[in-house]
C-alpha cells in the first residue's frame, strides 16, 4: 500500500479502538472519536485527489472503473455512516461507525490490488 | 416515512448499513461486469446481477420496515449463496470467472454467507410497528 494508505489504516485502527471502548462502556463517542473520523475523512479526500491524478496519468493494465468506484466508495462510507448512525443514540449507532471505519483498510487493499495490475 | 421502522432501529441500524455496503459493492461489480466483459462468462456474471438486485431490495426493505419483502429477499439470498457456493465448488467449468456468491462469498470475507442468517434472526426477534409491505 502507499504511505498515505498505511497511515490511514493505522489511524482507522486507532479510531476503531476508541469506538470499541465507547461501545463496551455503552456511552456516546466524544471529541476524540469525532475528530478521529474527521481526520480520516480529510485523508480520504487527499487519497481521492491523489488517486485521480494517478489514473489520469499512465494507467495501462489498471481497471479504471473499479478503481474509481473504490476511491469514491472510500470517500462516501464515513459520511453516510455518520448520517445513518446519527439518529441511533445507542451502542448500535456507534457500531455503524465502527463498521464504516473497519471497511476502510479493506478498500485500501482492493485499491492496492487494482493498481498492482499496472504494467 | 415518518414512523421509524423496527427493522432499522437498534441492531437493525448496523444490519442495514452492512447490507447497504454489500448492495453498493455488488451493484458496482455487476455494472462493471455487464458493461465491459459480460460475454466472457455470462453465467456467473448473470448471478452477480441477481445478487446485486437482491442486496439492493433487501437493504431498502429492511431500512423501511417492509418485513414481507425483507423476509423474501433475505431468504432468497441465503438459498442463493448456498446454491451458488456449492455449485461453484462442484461445477467449476460453469464458473470460469467468480460471481459475488462464488465459494460462499469468500471474496467478501464470507459476509454474504453470514449476513442472511443474521438477517433472518433479526427479522424474527425485532418487534414493534410494522409498516406492511
Amino acid at each position: 500500500m502507499s504511505g498515505l494508505q498505511i497511515v490511514l489504516s493505522v489511524l482507522a485502527a486507532l479510531v476503531a479502538l476508541v469506538l470499541v471502548w465507547h461501545i463496551v462502556r455503552d456511552e456516546q463517542p466524544g471529541n476524540v472519536g469525532f475528530f478521529g473520523l474527521v481526520a480520516l475523512e480529510a485523508g480520504l479526500v487527499v487519497q481521492l485527489v491523489w488517486g485521480l491524478v494517478r489514473v489520469a496519468d499512465d494507467h495501462r493494465g489498471v481497471s479504471v472503473f473499479p478503481y474509481l468506484g473504490y476511491l469514491i466508495g472510500a470517500l462516501l462510507i464515513l459520511p453516510i455512516g455518520f448520517v445513518w448512525s446519527a439518529s441511533e443514540k445507542s451502542r448500535s449507532g456507534t457500531a455503524v461507525l465502527l463498521v464504516a471505519v473497519l471497511v476502510l483498510p479493506v478498500l485500501f487493499l482492493r485499491l492496492h490490488d487494482l493498481w498492482s495490475a499496472h504494467v | 416515512m415518518s414512523e421509524r421502522a423496527a427493522t432499522s432501529t437498534g441492531f437493525g441500524r448496523v444490519l442495514v448499513f452492512v447490507y447497504g455496503i454489500l448492495a453498493f459493492a455488488a451493484s458496482g461489480r455487476a455494472t462493471f461486469e455487464l458493461t465491459t466483459k459480460y460475454t466472457e462468462a455470462p453465467f456467473p456474471y448473470t448471478l452477480s446481477i441477481i445478487a446485486a438486485v437482491v442486496y439492493v431490495v433487501a437493504t431498502w426493505a429492511l431500512a423501511t420496515g417492509r418485513r414481507t419483502i425483507a423476509l423474501a429477499t433475505v431468504s432468497f439470498e441465503l438459498v442463493g449463496v448456498l446454491a451458488v457456493g456449492f455449485s461453484s465448488l462442484l461445477a467449476t467449468d460453469k464458473f470460469p470467472e467468480a460471481s459475488v456468491w462464488s465459494d460462499f462469498g469468500a471474496g467478501y470475507g464470507w459476509v454474504p454467507l453470514v449476513l442472511p442468517i443474521v438477517g433472518l434472526w433479526w427479522l424474527r426477534v425485532s418487534t414493534g410497528s410494522t409498516t406492511g409491505g
